[in-house]
């Protein structure tokens, strides 16, 4: 059924009645195309481009859980293109672009609103970085403003602007980026790939890879033997986990990121603001609560929850920066779990393994990057090389000396 | 988290800075591979690549704020649960005295 403004007046008016499930549940077949491991956005949106741009529509994805249970589920559902290196920045954007016509593609109310964000910077130093910032992103064709103190000041006037040792100078905006409703990113993709033909089978947890002369031919799981062509990995956390079933060591550790909701409050945060004197982020829902976050726990974690210091450190940022939240109560935390990579940027390659293919690495930015993940996977997957705008995303790049460090950190997970 | 430090008995974890994987205590040694190539491949794999297990994992802490000393701490990273602490340094000198 199309979902429109027709639709939901003709099953309104017979009491909704004939609405019927978004996607199947289907049995695994005994061999398919190509897998795709973990149910999430961008293993969702990867086969979603892979039926709908490579034709390739005898697939599966294949999940532990529940699709759209994982990080997918539990981010703070930003969207933008503000990156500064070259090898990041034409990839953003290309995803940013897939966000502005995704709606309209997957025939879902995914909410995407371009509500802008502002990168706050409080020194001549950090105004310097963000107008070379916001230079690179305008010759990758992205959008970028400088914003100076007054127009800040009309924009939201409750900032800290004269806070004595980190005063608001100003900040430089991208004013496509915004939000969008994570758990219908998830769900309306599975509803398309699924209207596509693709298989979604959800509660068959992968316990191992089929390997046959060195190649990878499918996998195994607790439903039973699928083989397949071509087997992707998605499952950003669990990456090692998974990967570590086929004998690989990858540059990644797990850390856990957590984000916070308050109550729900009255409009007064128009877009996404981030700090730039300590790390912390804040918007506001279409449901009123604020959303906000800050820094990864920084030390190995599976657990998905967090511990106080860090809460500390965010709710002080909070703080410094927007001192009215001080009285909003809080109502919701909790924590996910991100694939930290070496230089803090993503893998969208082969493996040294013919037939198995892998998406992992998006630290914690891989919620803004799911149409375009899914999209240069499923290049990759469909045509066997990389897309123009994911060539620097490949697993040896450590070796080969081209790392994509955006902060320069080197090789220090929870310091990206 | 409580660390309980050997020294000084149980600190904040707040009061750590954290490394990573105990793999780190392993440098390479230099003089005992000759080809480059393969020299090139173990310092890559020491510096970039991770086992990055679930359950329990043995990690390098710094006592930043406190004595700055480095602990090996075993901790279950699936729960957060704190199994072992130890004073990297006598780590380090048990593991030279098996392998040299």
């Amino acid at each position: 059924m199309r979902y429109s403004i027709w639709s939901i007046i003709k099953q309104g008016l017979r009491s909704n009645r004939d609405w019927k499930t978004a996607w199947r549940d289907p049995e695994p077949k005994a061999s398919y195309d190509a897998v795709i491991i973990g149910g999430g956005g961008h293993g969702l949106a990867t086969a979603y481009y892979l039926a709908s741009e490579h034709g390739m529509t005898n697939i599966a994805v294949i999940e532990k859980g529940w699709i759209g249970g994982g990080n997918v589920g539990r981010n703070t559902t930003i969207i933008r293109s503000n990156y500064l290196l070259p090898g990041n920045e034409a990839f953003y954007e290309l995803s940013l672009k897939l966000w502005e016509g995704l709606e309209q593609s997957i025939n879902y109310n995914a909410m995407v609103s371009q509500r802008g964000i502002i990168n706050l910077f409080h020194s001549d130093a950090q105004r310097d970085a963000a107008v070379r910032r916001g230079n690179s992103m305008i010759l990758h064709g992205a959008d970028a403003t400088l914003l100076n103190q007054d127009d800040l000041r009309r924009m939201c006037p409750y900032l800290d602007f004269e806070n004595a040792r980190f005063p608001i100078m100003g900040g430089l905006m991208q004013k496509r980026g915004g939000s969008v409703r994570h758990d219908a990113v998830a769900w309306g993709y599975a509803r398309a790939a699924d209207l596509l033909g693709v298989d979604i089978i959800q509660n068959c947890e992968v316990t191992g890879f089929i390997m046959e002369a060195g190649k990878c031919v499918g996998v195994d799981t607790t439903r039973g033997k699928i083989r397949a062509k071509k087997t992707g990995v998605a499952v950003a956390g669990s990456t090692s986990r998974v990967m570590g079933k086929a004998g690989m060591r990858l540059p990644i550790e797990s850390h856990v990121l957590q984000a916070f909701v308050s109550e729900g409050l009255k409009p007064i945060i128009p877009g996404v603001i981030t700090y730039g004197a300590g790390h912390f982020y804040i918007s506001q829902s279409d449901k009123g609560g604020l959303v906000f976050g800050g820094d990864i726990d920084g030390y190995n974690s599976y657990a998905q929850r967090g511990n106080l210091p860090v809460v500390e450190d965010v709710c002080e940022g909070g703080m410094a920066l927007v001192p009215m939240i001080g009285k909003a109560k809080l109502l919701r935390m909790w924590g996910g779990i991100m694939d930290m990579s070496m230089d803090g940027s993503p893998f969208i390659d082969k493996t040294d393994i013919p037939g198995l293919y892998l998406n992992a690495g998006w630290c914690y930015g891989g919620f803004k990057a799911t149409p375009g993940s899914g999209w240069c996977f499923a290049h990759l997957l469909a045509t066997d090389t990389s897309h123009d705008v994911a060539t620097a995303y490949r697993i040896n790049r450590f070796q080969s000396g081209a790392a994509l460090d955006e902060k320069g950190s080197g090789a220090q997970p929870n310091l990206h | 988290m409580i660390i309980p430090h050997p020294l000084l008995g149980p600190r904040d974890a707040a009061e750590f800075t954290y490394l990573g994987d105990t793999s780190l205590l392993m440098r390479p040694d230099p003089s005992a591979e000759a080809k480059p190539e393969k020299l090139m491949q173990a310092f890559h794999d020491y510096v970039h690549l991770r086992d990055n297990p679930t359950g329990v994992h043995k990690e390098l802490w710094f006592h930043e704020q406190g004595d700055r000393s480095w602990l090996v701490v075993t901790r279950n990273i699936s729960t957060h649960e704190i199994i072992a602490v130890e004073l990297a340094s006598d780590v380090k000198k048990a593991s030279k005295g098996k392998s040299k």
